[in-house]
């Protein structure tokens, strides 16, 4: 079981966090314009690299808030959590 | 004194390997990137149906070591829309021929599959599904919980259960095979062909010019190809990036266990989505389960083991018999999963460059299926029909095949 380090809480279990895939994706500007491909892009395409991946989670069985970290999914090493609307730490790569 | 009693002992001969071993050739017509059932069975149908024999498969690991050798098993057809139940029964027809096709033992068993409903909402599901088999042709029976208790007994069908069973769907020719002997027949046939089967050989690179495939960089050197194909499963996002494009997969952890073995209780597997498991006993005798997938993108092929608690706290109501089983063994698999729950099989945006990946949690029972529709999309430089509708254009166009439901448990 994965400990997160939650930036309000401090580590606890997985099993009170909810995952939410890539951190940082903005809802697009230019709605009424953007191609198809660009739409498909947003909904549906996210981030899968091998190694480290800043990614959200959600403590929902605790401060019910959201988060941003740095994870490795190669070998589950978390690294730097940042708050929501935070800069992005760098890579810890 | 233990060296010396272990140098009187005999060791048995190596078994002949089925394959030989080889090492990689300058340029081939085609390559295909993953020794795992896919790519195995692609290259098969390549060579055999396609007259296409100067071809690679190039496994980064050991040949069907990744999902191949992971999986629960589990062959059926009984998907929801039109291009599923195209593709996935196909598949089972193909499985239905296969051992004598390729020549070689599969234990393919066709000992039917059960899904249970446990809710009115589950029910009505669970009966568009039967109803949407029926119109396709596809064998489906729709059980009662007393149906369901005469061909399962172990299944526990009281009403007192936090999700009681409210009936299922049942396809007879759906069933269970070996999936090692799947690889190994595959890889025999396809060798015996002159198909080269390049283990260690990882794939670091890819050789393009002006939108136009010529061949891959690997740990064994550079090889040219005409064609390529990316059958790399959990590794489908790293291979295309070497290409120079993104798709919409993502990987994740998914595990199974095995109990020790037992006097056999249950000939048919049960799969239930709303309680979390799905079930079967292999020849030997040992329950085999698997359930959903973790939570958080991996390739550490391996989760966390809340996961199977969940698992076997489900599979404990369903089946009180299991209660005193031990656990033998997990493992954990990475599988490719789509937002659609549906592969993704087809062209890319790179000239005869391929891809076959997104089969997410239930790419098994589509091995023969995959790799023959692969196959034709690799030799004409098309789609087949049957795999017309899983490109990778219709996350653009919206065309998409939502096998959520049908996929058998919510991952």
């Amino acid at each position: 079981m994965l400990n997160i380090p939650c930036p309000w809480c401090g580590p606890r279990d997985e099993t009170e966090f909810h995952y939410g895939q890539e951190a940082g994706v903005a809802y697009p500007e230019n709605r009424d314009e953007i191609s198809d491909e660009l739409w498909a892009k947003f909904v549906f395409y996210r981030a899968n690299p091998k190694g480290w991946h800043a990614e959200r989670w959600v403590h929902s069985a605790g401060c019910r808030r959201w988060f941003n970290v740095w994870r490795n999914t190669i070998n589950h090493e978390f690294g730097e959590s940042y708050k929501p609307f935070e800069p992005q730490p760098k890579s810890p790569a | 004194m233990a060296n010396k009693r272990l140098r009187t002992v005999e060791l048995p001969e190596h078994p002949d390997f089925l394959w030989t071993q080889k090492s990689p050739k300058k340029s081939y017509d085609a390559i295909i990137v993953g020794g795992g059932g896919h790519g195995l069975a692609t290259a098969y149908y390549l060579a055999k149906l396609h007259g296409m024999t100067n071809i690679a498969v190039l496994e980064k690991g050991w040949l069907g070591g990744g999902n191949m050798a992971r999986n629960t098993t589990i062959i059926r057809s009984n998907y929801l829309w039109d291009e599923s139940e195209g593709i996935y029964e196909h598949s089972l027809k193909l499985w239905e021929g296969l051992q004598e096709d390729v020549g070689y033992e599969m234990f393919f068993s066709q000992r039917g599959v059960m899904t249970l409903a446990h809710s009115v909402s589950d029910v009505r599901t669970k009966m568009r599904n039967y109803y949407a088999n029926g119109v396709a042709d596809i064998d489906s029976e729709w059980l009662t919980p007393a149906e369901v208790k005469k061909i399962a007994p172990v299944v526990n069908i009281s009403d007192d259960i936090r999700y009681p069973v409210m009936g299922a769907t049942y396809q007879p020719r759906a069933g269970i095979a070996k999936h090692d002997w799947v690889a190994w027949g595959y890889a025999k046939a396809a060798g015996d062909m002159g198909v080269d089967i390049i283990q260690n050989c990882e794939v670091t690179g890819m050789i393009i010019q002006d939108g136009k495939i010529q061949g891959v960089q690997t740990n064994q050197g550079d090889i040219l190809a005409e064609k390529v194909a990316l059958v790399g499963a959990g590794h489908s996002s790293v291979l295309a990036e070497m290409a120079g494009f993104q798709i919409p997969i993502q990987s994740r952890p998914l595990q199974a266990l095995v109990s020790e073995l037992l006097e056999q209780v249950l000939d048919t597997v049960i799969m239930s989505g709303m309680v979390h498991v799905y079930v079967s006993q292999a020849h030997k005798g040992e329950l085999v389960m698997g359930a959903g997938t973790d939570a958080y993108n991996s390739y550490a092929q391996r989760g966390g083991f809340h996961v199977i608690e969940h698992q076997l706290s489900a599979a404990v109501e369903l089946f009180p018999i299991f209660e005193r089983a031990h656990l033998l063994r997990t493992w954990g698999g990475i599988v490719d999963t789509t937002p659609d729950a549906s592969p993704i099989v087809g062209l890319t945006p790179v000239e005869n460059l391929y891809l076959n990946c997104g089969w997410g949690t239930g790419g098994f029972k589509g091995t023969p299926g995959s790799g023959w529709v692969m196959a034709h999309t690799v030799a004409t430089g098309q789609p087949h029909e049957l795999n017309k509708g899983f490109n990778l254009n219709r996350f653009k166009t919206g065309h998409l095949i939502d096998e959520h439901g049908a996929a058998g448990v919510a991952h």
